[in-house]
Parts: C-alpha cells; structure tokens; sequence
C-alpha cells in the first residue's frame, strides 16, 4: 500500500487522466478520503487549465456555432422524448401480422433502450451530486474539528499603526497542524506582493503560515493552511511579502497578536 | 494575442460567468452562446492543437458545449475558472479521443479549484500573455517535458523512454513546470 507521501508525488498523474487498472483505483480511493490531496488535484487541474491557455487563438468556424445552437433549439430544458406510436389496432391483414409483431418489438426495444438511457443519466447525476455533498460535508467536517480540537487557539491580532484599522482571527490547532485566517480592513497590495502570515513559535525563528490577498472589501479568508510541524505558537504576525513568499518577516509588522 | 469577439466582451461587463451558467440552468439559450462566444477558442484550440483535425476539434466542441447545456451543475462556479475547467475536459476528452479509446472524462467528475479566473477580455488576454512568457521562460526539456503530457497525452514513462531521461527526472520537471504556472499566475 502506497503512503500518503507517495500519492502525492504523483498526483500531476492522477489529474492528468494517465492512471489506469490497479494505480487509478488505488488513487481514486486515497483522493475520495484525503482532503488535502483532493485540493492539490484540483488546484492541479487548475493549473493545466492555465497551460491550455497557451494555446489558445484560432477560432472555431461559424458553422460550429449554428450546428450547436440547431442542436440545443432541439433540446429545449425539461423536453421529454416523444411519446412512442401505437400500434394500428383494426383493418390489420393477417399476413401483416408477423411484420406487425416485429415491428411492435422494435418500438419496444427502442423503448426499453431510451428508458435505459434516461435512467443511466439520471443516475450519473445523482451520483455526481452524493460525491459533491459528500466532499464538501468532509471538508466541513475538517473545518469543524479544527474549531473544536480542545488545544484549538483563537488569537485575535489587532493593528499596530495602520489608520484603517485592520483586524484579523487566527485559529489554530498544533495537534492538527491547521490554521485558518479571517481578516478585514486590510489595505491593497502593491502589484506583486501578499500579505504573509507568520507563525512565531516559542522557540525559534518564525515560521511562514499562508499567504493571502484580500478582496477589493479589504476582507481575506485563509483556510486549511497545514503546518508542517504542529509547534506550539506565541504569536502569530502579518507581513506584507513579495508574492512568492519570504523566508524571514520583512518588517513592518502590519497585525500581530500574542497566542497565550 | 487571441482575437476576441467584441460583441461578448462587452456584455461580460454586465454578467459574469457564474450568471450566464445559472441562465442556462434556466435554460437560457443565449446564455448558453454567449459562453460559446467566450470560450470557444479556448476548447477548439486545446482540442486542434492536440487531434490536428479540425473536424474532428469541432466535434469536441460540439460535444463540451452540449454537456455544459445538458449538465450546467457540473460546473461549480463558486470553486474555480470556467475557462480552465473547459480547458481540461477539452485535453481530456480529445486525449481519449486521439488514442481511440471510448469517453472517460466525465464532465461532473472534473471538479477544479483556485488558480487565475479571468472574468473579461482584458483579463483573459493578460492571463494568456503571462502563461505564454512563463512557458517561454521555461529551459526547452521543461517545456518539452509538459507539451508532451499535456498535449500529446504521453504518459510519464512514455516521456522518459522518448526523451531518454530518467523517469524521476520527468515526473519533477512537469511538477515544478505546474508549480512554477501556478505561483507566476498568482502574483
């Protein structure tokens, strides 16, 4: 059996589409109950997105419009299939019989054939859906362990000269190793910097936390950040850093807030 | 840089597309052409570069277009960019079409997250302009590297027999390659 580190390495592969057999089941599994490679596939999936972008330019020819859009006039939304002919029921000769019968089968069998179809749909969607409330019920099931791990730590981290006043709630958890981040207030960024969220340990050098951007509001949601080692934290510390991330604090400290 | 059709440049100004994606769940068919508008260019020229067909590129358009019409909840469009999820299941399905294999992506099971979202013209080109330098920025056996997973669907292995480099070698290039896309995008 692979360990988690091993998935991970080959993630680019799974979001590729180039498992198959054995590995792709194995895959499958592990993403269905790991959260955190579950997120870098699709973070993955994103970034080949990105690269097709390379690519694009030429535009489809006009009659690829008109065909797509004679296509979906055929399929008006909540259209049903047309209801199926009856079969004649007087003034049948008896040597039209056997024709009759088969012909009877063949509207049967298409029948049978387009319920089946409609019902593997119907099933496909259904599926979909109980795989898509099944993720976001374990991903809120994380965030949910993480507010209520007994050694979860709410620091709130308060401005130290910043005249529009912003704020920001850390939560923490050393023995899950998560942290989240909700700020408000903070101001833009200057092109090509993030703000950076420092963990200060109580002993050793601070320790990068996340990085994020708030919205054009002020506001920043930073969520599911794992640390790589579950430290106990004395304070944490916001920074503003270029966007690939520092090593160190570059000073000025913009919030900070003391942990215990 | 990729023309754009003026017309739906200007109407992206007033809905975003996670509204023309709940106007076709309504089942608005101009909803649906002015996503056609957007990003047809971005699945036919996935679909072109890697089939070299055009009909047979035109058919994988037909086809996204028409399960985004049928499937419109398959897009999440609180999560992600439309754009890089159609993206995707273009190279996925053309993959599974260049290597005559019947359909395996499934458009509900492309779920994506985070990453550039380009909301308008302006956006979009900017985006497609930072990841066309970064690609140029790459050393060519990187780039190579990625083209060749990404666009001709060659499996890791297959890369490294073709190129005669290690395995581990090919398998770090496209991951830092994606790494690199992903933290150039982001600042």
């Amino acid at each position: 059996m692979r360990t988690h580190e091993q998935f991970e390495e080959d993630l680019a592969l799974y979001a590729l589409n180039e498992l198959t057999g054995n590995d792709l089941q194995e895959f499958d599994q592990h993403v269905e109950t790991c959260a955190a490679c579950r997120r870098e596939v699709q973070a993955l999936r994103s970034d080949l997105g990105l690269l097709a972008l390379s690519t694009a330019g030429p535009r489809p020819p006009q009659r690829s419009k008109d065909r797509l859009m004679r296509a979906i006039a055929a399929e008006p939304r909540g259209a049903k299939s047309p209801a199926p002919a009856q079969p004649p029921r007087r003034g049948l000769s008896w040597a039209l019989i056997p024709a009759a019968v088969a012909l009877a089968l063949l509207f049967a069998v298409g029948n049978l054939w387009q319920e089946n179809g409609r019902l593997r749909d119907q099933i496909n969607t259904m599926t979909a859906l109980y795989q898509n409330t099944t993720a976001q019920l374990a991903h809120a099931e994380e965030q949910l362990r993480l507010l209520s791990a007994p050694d979860a730590m709410q620091v709130s981290l308060s401005p130290q000269s910043e005249p529009r006043n912003p704020h920001a709630t850390t939560i923490y958890s050393p023995s899950q190793k998560r942290l989240m981040l909700m700020a408000t207030n903070l101001a833009p960024l200057p092109p090509g910097k993030m703000y950076e969220l420092w963990l200060i340990p109580m002993e050793g050098a601070p320790m990068p936390a996340g990085m994020f951007k708030p919205d054009e509001h002020g506001n920043a949601l930073m969520t599911d950040h794992v640390m790589s080692a579950g430290v106990l934290a004395k304070a944490f510390a916001v920074t503003i850093e270029d966007a690939v991330g520092a090593d160190k604090p570059t000073m000025p400290i913009v919030i900070s807030g003391q942990g215990l | 840089m990729e023309p754009m059709d003026t017309s739906s440049a200007t109407r992206s100004e007033a809905g975003d597309d996670m509204r023309l994606v709940a106007r076709v769940r309504a089942g608005d068919q101009q909803a649906l052409a002015e996503l056609y508008d957007r990003y047809s260019s971005v699945v036919y020229g996935v679909a072109l570069r890697i089939l070299q067909d055009t009909g047979a590129a035109e058919d994988i358009l037909q086809d996204i277009f028409l399960q985004l019409w049928r499937r419109p909840d398959a897009f999440d469009s609180s999560r992600g960019s439309l754009t890089a999820w159609l993206a995707v299941i273009a190279r996925h399905r053309s993959i599974d079409l260049l290597r005559k294999r019947r359909p395996e992506t499934d458009i509900e099971d492309c779920v994506i997250a985070g990453g550039a979202d380009p909301r308008d013209q302006t956006e979009r080109s900017i985006v497609i302009e930072k990841v066309r330098v970064v690609m140029n920025e790459m050393g060519a056996d990187q780039r190579t590297a990625m083209e060749m997973a990404f666009f001709q669907g060659l499996t890791h292995t297959e890369i490294a027999e073709k190129t005669g480099e290690p395995l581990g070698t090919i398998k770090t290039r496209i991951r830092s390659g994606l790494q690199m896309l992903r933290a150039r995008l982001a600042s």
